[in-house]
């Protein structure tokens, strides 16, 4: 599974978003993981945070949950992260 | 034959082991917010996370401003040296009689990060587990009356070891 350019980001309508801005580790993980539990299989959601370990530690919990990473668009310090939830339950 | 049936016993064994154990033996601000941030990250992962609280550690689950029921002059002595409770942790360095501490206090403020109290109670709605060790309750004279109701059992180490063999990832902070 390649990484999706930031063309195809653009393309993607996320289901839900999730302000996880000026958060610090592990926070904005933690509020994902209770934020995708109540999502249903197929949807896609964005997360805005500010705090750079996520561009590595999204796709490590995408890894180890069975979810899918579709990337991540970086801009002036704000990272917009997208993944679409795979796993169910 | 025999010796196959248990080698496939322990791959079985070992693809059973998706735990975390923490053991926290210390009871500073600072190490004790990195483990809470370990528990709270692989809870997130799926994973079971079981705290076993030790020593200084146990300082994080007594009530806070809670009152000293020590018995025998040594034991209450310590419990006024050694206060405990969340909002009373010190920094592992640059504490400075509590001006570094408080510092550090108002710098994670700032930044939004959640303090040891809200990470206790963040850990505990994740459904990670909270041991705390019966020897230094004994040592110290802590009473459970004197600690929090987060707490999930009270238990010696063999609890900890039997936690501990089913895990993958298991630290002592």
């Amino acid at each position: 599974m390649s990484e999706a350019t930031t063309k195809d980001l653009d393309d993607i309508t996320a289901d839900e978003s999730l302000d996880a801005y000026g958060l610090l580790c592990p926070m904005p993980i933690v509020m994902t993981a209770k934020l995708v539990d109540s999502m249903t299989v197929g949807q896609v959601l964005e997360v805005v945070a500010t705090d750079e370990g996520i561009k590595e530690d999204m796709p490590a919990w995408c890894e180890s949950t069975d979810n899918e990473y579709l990337g991540v668009k970086e801009k002036d310090g704000e990272y917009r992260v997208y993944l679409r939830k795979t796993a169910a339950g | 034959m025999a010796e196959a049936s248990e080698k496939t016993a322990d791959i079985v064994k070992m693809e059973s082991k998706n735990k975390v154990t923490i053991v926290i033996f210390s009871g500073e601000l600072d190490k004790v917010l990195a483990a809470f941030n370990i528990a709270t990250g692989a809870r997130s992962m799926g994973k079971e996370v079981t705290l076993f609280f030790t020593f200084w550690g146990l300082n994080v689950l007594r009530k806070n401003k809670a009152k000293n029921t020590a018995k025998g002059w040594m034991k209450k002595m310590f419990g006024w040296i050694n206060k405990g409770g969340t909002e009373k942790l010190p920094l592992s360095r640059f504490h400075m009689a509590g001006a570094g501490t408080s510092m550090m206090k108002k710098l994670m403020l700032q930044h939004k990060m959640p303090s040891p109290e809200e990470m206790l109670m963040l850990s505990k709605e994740m459904g990670v587990k909270i041991i705390a060790c019966t020897i230094t309750m004994g040592i110290m004279g802590i009473e459970k009356s004197a600690l929090r109701d987060e707490i999930d059992s009270y238990a010696g180490v063999v609890t900890y070891l039997a936690e501990a063999e089913k895990s993958s990832v298991n630290l002592f902070i």
